[in-house]
């Protein structure tokens, strides 16, 4: 039906191809986003795969099913596979999905880009997963690949290297086409104070893409020389220092975190409003937080490794520095519980997951605030208090602000609305086992259980059982998603142009489904039409 | 709209080069990051006549430790003469460290410097030092080294104890001609 | 239908989750905090951790609440009716001034546990940590006592794939050591950390705190103890495959004792490990804590007659001692079988190193090579030659002759 709409005013992709070629080739942003998405949704469960065998291995002490070597190897590209694979991924799909129909824009600003920047991801992670068959066995040195560690793994280290390098490239011209399109392909009228919000943190996220990923693979290819080519940059025997590749890491790491949560806090930012039946609060301070965020995540990386002995006046300036980051953040917790103040709330789907959001980010934020504090955190550090930490910000924090994405926009991608019974079990499901999984890893941690060990004295018996229980029943809880998205492709209630009553924003005048093509004719924005 | 969009691309791909770039250039800066705020215990060395020069601080004592470390894969032994030594800041002192091939054939070694606390290695100069250069030691061959050291005056009153370690890591062959200049930090500590 | 249906399914997953929650709290005495630790550092530490613990909490709870009573009241079905404002410079401000007030607060007193923990010197003795893949070191400067500390054998025994031990009947799974360090209550220790492959950190959480050791770097650290007993912790960086297997115990005992264990570990000239083993059955009975596991006493008193026994020991004896000692220090590599991990560690069932001259092996063995440690200071020559023997004689190996403890002396 969208085909006969667009037909006649378009030249050059004047009829939707068809066929494999429609996505080999494709270089329309829809169909980029949900390619995007789709393999995102693969590389989660294939990471959620890695999750269980981890948690299969703790449920009892003793070693029942896997090597040591096997395990580190599990830890190490589950981390992988769930940041590059499935958070970053996803977040670019939502990018690419919506950012076009947000500011009004016909597509992407360089469609063929689009294209590449997508399918160097499934080469890259064919790279990485085929370490699991070689000599020596899969990367297990840990995510963070730190020197000498790092070195000692067998023939997967190349493999390793040059993945981490595609991701790379491809996040950075994915970034670079977010930024060319925003900043040129706006329609008539959307001055940068009337993009959404979801639009303001992919540009600032796109930036620490392109500032924060090329140090990535600086670091890598000087790891990569050290291996093969005799330099000596981590290497102490050379006069290099191994504690150097950590410093340049997490020079690139904390930025990363930010990476990964800017897209949700963007997409709970459109949510909540709707569901609120309110304007957000605060949108000018919102956008001046996330950059406040984005600008504090280069000077804060040494808070990852207080450990390794730094002076004094290091330690403290780190310390300040992160406890700074928790001002900002504060503000956006702050300016949503305002936007929801006095509403007129509804809990669909997607409003429970933003609300999720809130409550288990917050507590993520917490503990963040604890380990911030250098003297305490020489006793988190490496524990499973981190683990908990993390996985709060990573899971409930990042990946429902991805779901609730999903569950808003489906029925606009796909014209059908979703089943709503069917998306609140996934909520809910998710939502107690979430907990059940990593609460009581706080405790294990501050008992005195450090991560990444396959094994553990058996005090630590109990909650490591429950925390499996929760992770197995979060794991199966995701199968619902998958079943809501089938069932939602094949049809269901046909949904409206607005789908939701109280959405505002160009991306709601389109049809639901958006034609092919939409936006041939820029639309002009006013402040009435814009995210107000 | 495109052509300016294929601007942008094009400065923003300048910019991304410039951080990978900008990766590398955290090599030499992290090493006068270190330097100035002591992060990895670097030490510093100096002519013997800018030591003599210096003042000595004879109303206070500092105890120096030595701590010798063999890496795992070298099989020599290594050892100072005396685990540790009380100076006065300012003075000059030596140490005599031993080293000993332990096995039957040649080898070299390169020792590497560590001074704890952090803190201190700012006040840690040597004017004499066996450390980044190669030792060639033949097989059973013992071997005395040197090292004359200088705490600075004006080392914090807090500090009253500070550790010296080396650690001799086997030199492999690939390696053994070009080292200085592939030598970052052989470079840096001796200007 | 549907809220009866998921309010339903909610209350089976709460019920299940209390009582695995109280189950797991009536059954264990695993702490669920922090503990308060036995160091004046690991106080101040736990302290600190309480305070922030404490206002953390409190915005939570504030935070939560008044969210929660949004949630409740401003509910379309309720209904209320949206309003429209979208900005209040005094709320605007008010939450960004109240939390910088909050985190300064917060930082004060960090800074100065932070201060505190730095003053490393006038300490009255230095212990240097060493991380080894996959056992500590440990070198007593002032006294030239140093010894290796491995995971203890029940534990080692038990750990493995299918070894059909429960590790619930194994005392300390995975805490205990064959040597703890021993070391004086009321004093100030300066602890030196650094490692000999790749990173590790020590961490003992009763000490208050944890720090790398890296290769070719020294981090120094400081420690006073002020109740004798035996504290427990892990090594706290991934490094490698059995990061999980190299526990540390640190025997805090009065300065007599210290004393006379000193005395013990240098009047006695057996070597290193003869002395450091023993010293760990000394402890044990100074100390109110278990004796350690029966299975490292044997080990122990088996070491302490090849010592005696010299280079006079049959080939029965080597291959028996062999036996055990292997389980201690090769298995963690070359596996229980020999047969190694593909790729990382050579199999040792049919190695042409094994089968083939004595003196290469015996070379290999005492100067190391690539991830393989030089084992000449950690074992005496009977020990490797007990080792070397049993390989020789083990699995597919088709060398079958030993090597005596004289032989490995020639080598050196």
């Amino acid at each position: 039906m969208s085909e006969a709409v667009i037909h006649d005013d378009h030249h050059d992709h004047d009829h939707k191809p068809t066929g494999i070629g429609r996505w080999l080739f494709s270089t329309n942003h829809k169909d980029i986003g949900t390619m995007y998405m789709v393999f995102a949704l693969i590389m989660f469960f294939i990471g959620g795969a890695m999750a269980l065998v981890i948690r299969a291995e703790l449920f009892q002490p003793g070693l029942q099913y896997v090597d040591p070597q096997f395990f580190n190897s599990m830890t190490t590209v589950h981390a992988l596979v769930m940041i590059f694979g499935a958070v970053m991924p996803a977040g670019v799909g939502l990018a690419n999905w919506m950012i076009p129909i947000m500011i009004g824009a016909p597509d992407m600003a360089m469609p063929r880009m689009n294209n590449m920047s997508f399918w160097i991801l499934p080469f890259a992670f064919t790279l990485l997963l085929s370490t699991f068959f070689m000599q020596g066995g899969a990367p297990a040195g840990g995510w963070t690949m730190y020197p000498p560690l790092v070195l000692q793994l067998g023939d997967a280290l190349p493999f390793l290297i040059f993945a981490v390098h595609f991701l790379g490239v491809s996040s950075i011209m994915g970034a670079i086409n977010i930024i060319a399109t925003v900043f040129n392909m706006r329609a008539p009228g959307m001055t940068f104070m009337r993009l959404p919000l979801f639009v303001w943190t992919w540009i600032i996220t796109a930036f620490l893409l392109i500032a924060s990923m090329p140090v990535l693979a600086g670091a890598v290819t000087m790891l990569l020389t050290d291996a093969y080519f005799g330099t000596s940059f981590f290497n102490a025997a050379g006069g290099g220092d191994p504690v150097l590749f950590q410093h340049i890491f997490w020079f690139f790491g904390h930025p990363e975190v930010y990476i990964l949560v800017l897209p949700s806090f963007g997409i709970i930012s459109q949510i909540i409003p709707t569901f609120s039946r309110k304007p957000l609060f605060g949108y000018a301070s919102m956008v001046y937080a996330t950059a406040a965020i984005a600008f504090l995540s280069f000077f804060v990386w040494a808070h990852h490794m207080f450990t390794v002995g730094m002076p004094l006046t290091g330690e403290l300036f780190f310390m300040y520095a992160t406890m700074s980051i928790a001002v900002p953040t504060g503000v956006k917790i702050f300016n949503w519980m305002a936007t929801m103040w006095r509403g007129s709330m509804t809990f669909e789907t997607p409003m429970l997951f933003s609300i999720g959001v809130l409550f288990m980010f917050s507590i993520g934020g917490f503990t963040g605030v604890m380990m911030g504090i250098t003297p305490v955190d020489f006793q988190y550090h490496d524990t499973y208090f981190i683990v908990a930490h993390f996985h709060y910000v990573l899971v409930p924090g990042i990946i429902y602000g991805i779901f609730a994405g999903v569950y808003y926009w489906l029925p606009k991608w796909t014209g059908n609305m979703y089943d709503e019974k069917l998306g609140k079990l996934h909520f809910w499901t998710s939502t107690i086992s979430v907990n059940v999984l990593f609460f009581p890893m706080h405790f294990l941690g501050l008992a005195g259980m450090p991560r990444r060990i396959p094994d553990y004295n058996v005090q630590f018996t109990d909650w490591n059982q429950v925390a499996s229980v929760g992770g197995f029943a979060f794991g199966l809880s995701q199968l619902i998603l998958v079943w809501v998205v089938i069932k939602c492709v094949r049809g269901g209630e046909k949904a409206t142009d607005q789908v939701w009553e109280g959405a505002h924003g160009l991306e709601w005048t389109l049809s639901s489904p958006p034609p092919f093509h939409s936006f041939t004719t820029p639309p002009q924005v006013t402040d009435a039409t814009a995210h107000s | 709209m495109v052509k300016d969009a294929v601007n942008t691309a094009k400065l923003l791909f300048v910019f991304a080069i410039a951080m990978f770039g900008f990766g590398y250039a955290l090599v030499p800066l992290y090493d006068v990051f270190c330097e100035v705020v002591g992060i990895n215990g670097k030490t510093g060395q100096i002519s013997e006549s800018t030591a003599i020069a210096g003042e000595i601080d004879t109303n206070r004592l500092v105890t120096v430790e030595f701590d010798t470390n063999v890496n795992t894969a070298l099989p020599w032994s290594f050892k100072a003469e005396q685990y540790k030594k009380q100076v006065h800041p300012g003075e000059i002192a030596e140490m005599m460290f031993v080293a000993h091939n332990t096995s039957d054939r040649a080898i070299v070694g390169r020792a590497v410097p560590s001074v704890a606390p952090a803190q201190a290695s700012l006040f840690f100069n040597k004017t004499e030092c066996f450390c980044f250069t190669e030792q060639v030691l033949e097989p059973g061959e013992r071997k005395e080294m040197p090292v004359k050291f200088v705490v600075d005056a004006e080392l914090p009153d807090k500090i009253t104890m500070m550790t010296l370690s080396y650690t001799f890591f086997e030199v492999p062959e690939a390696e053994r001609v070009e080292t200085a200049s592939k030598n970052r930090i052989i470079d840096n500590n001796k200007s | 239908m549907s809220v009866k249906i998921i309010s339903r399914v909610a209350t089976l997953c709460v019920t299940v989750f209390l009582s695995l929650v109280c189950g797991a709290v009536a059954a264990e005495t695993m702490p669920l905090n922090l503990t308060e630790g036995v160091t004046p550092t690991s106080k101040q530490v736990y302290d600190l951790h309480m305070i922030i613990l404490y206002i953390v909490t409190a915005i939570g709870v504030v935070v939560f609440s008044i969210m929660c009573w949004s949630i409740f009241h401003h509910r379309k079905s309720r209904g209320a009716v949206a309003a429209d404002f979208s900005h209040s410079t005094f709320a605007e401000v008010t939450w960004t001034i109240i939390p910088i007030l909050i985190l300064v607060a917060m930082a004060i007193p960090a800074t100065k546990t932070l201060i505190f923990m730095e003053q490393t010197g006038d300490s009255e003795m230095t212990i240097k940590v060493t991380g080894y893949q996959w056992k500590w070191r440990y070198d007593y400067l002032e006294e030239d006592i140093s010894f290796y500390s491995t995971l203890s054998q029940d534990s080692n025994i038990a750990r493995q794939r299918n070894s059909n031990v429960d590790p619930n009947t194994v005392e300390n799974y995975l805490l205990d050591v064959d040597n703890p360090v021993v070391v004086p209550v009321n004093t100030k220790i300066r602890i030196l950390t650094t490692a000999a492959d790749v990173n590790h950190a020590w961490w003992v959480p009763a000490l208050g705190w944890k720090r790398d050791a890296i290769p070719g770097f020294i981090n120094d650290n400081w420690t006073y103890i002020e109740e004798p007993g035996v504290y427990r912790g892990q090594c706290a960086e991934l490094c490698g495959k059995d990061h999980g297997f190299m526990p540390i115990v640190v025997n805090a005992v009065s300065k007599e004792d210290y004393a006379a264990w000193v005395s013990e570990m240098k009047g006695d000239d057996t070597g290193g490990m003869v002395k450091a083993a023993m010293a760990t059955e000394e402890a044990a009975v100074i100390t109110t804590e278990a004796a350690p596991a029966e299975a490292a006493e044997e080990v122990v008193e088996e070491v302490v007659a090849m010592a005696e026994a010299g280079a006079e020991m049959s080939k029965d004896d080597l291959l028996a001692k062999g036996k055990d000692l292997y389980a201690v220090h090769c298995v963690a590599c070359h596996m229980a079988e020999g047969q190694g991990v593909e790729g990382l560690f050579p199999a040792l069932d049919g190695s042409a190193i094994v089968n083939g001259p004595k003196a290469d092996m015996i070379n290999l063995i005492l100067n190391g090579k690539n991830l393989m440690p030089a084992f000449r200071d950690q074992l005496k020559d009977a020990e490797l030659a007990a080792i070397m023997t049993h390989e020789r004689n083990s699995w597919g190996n088709t060398a079958k002759d030993m090597i005596s403890a004289a032989d490995v002396a020639a080598a050196r």
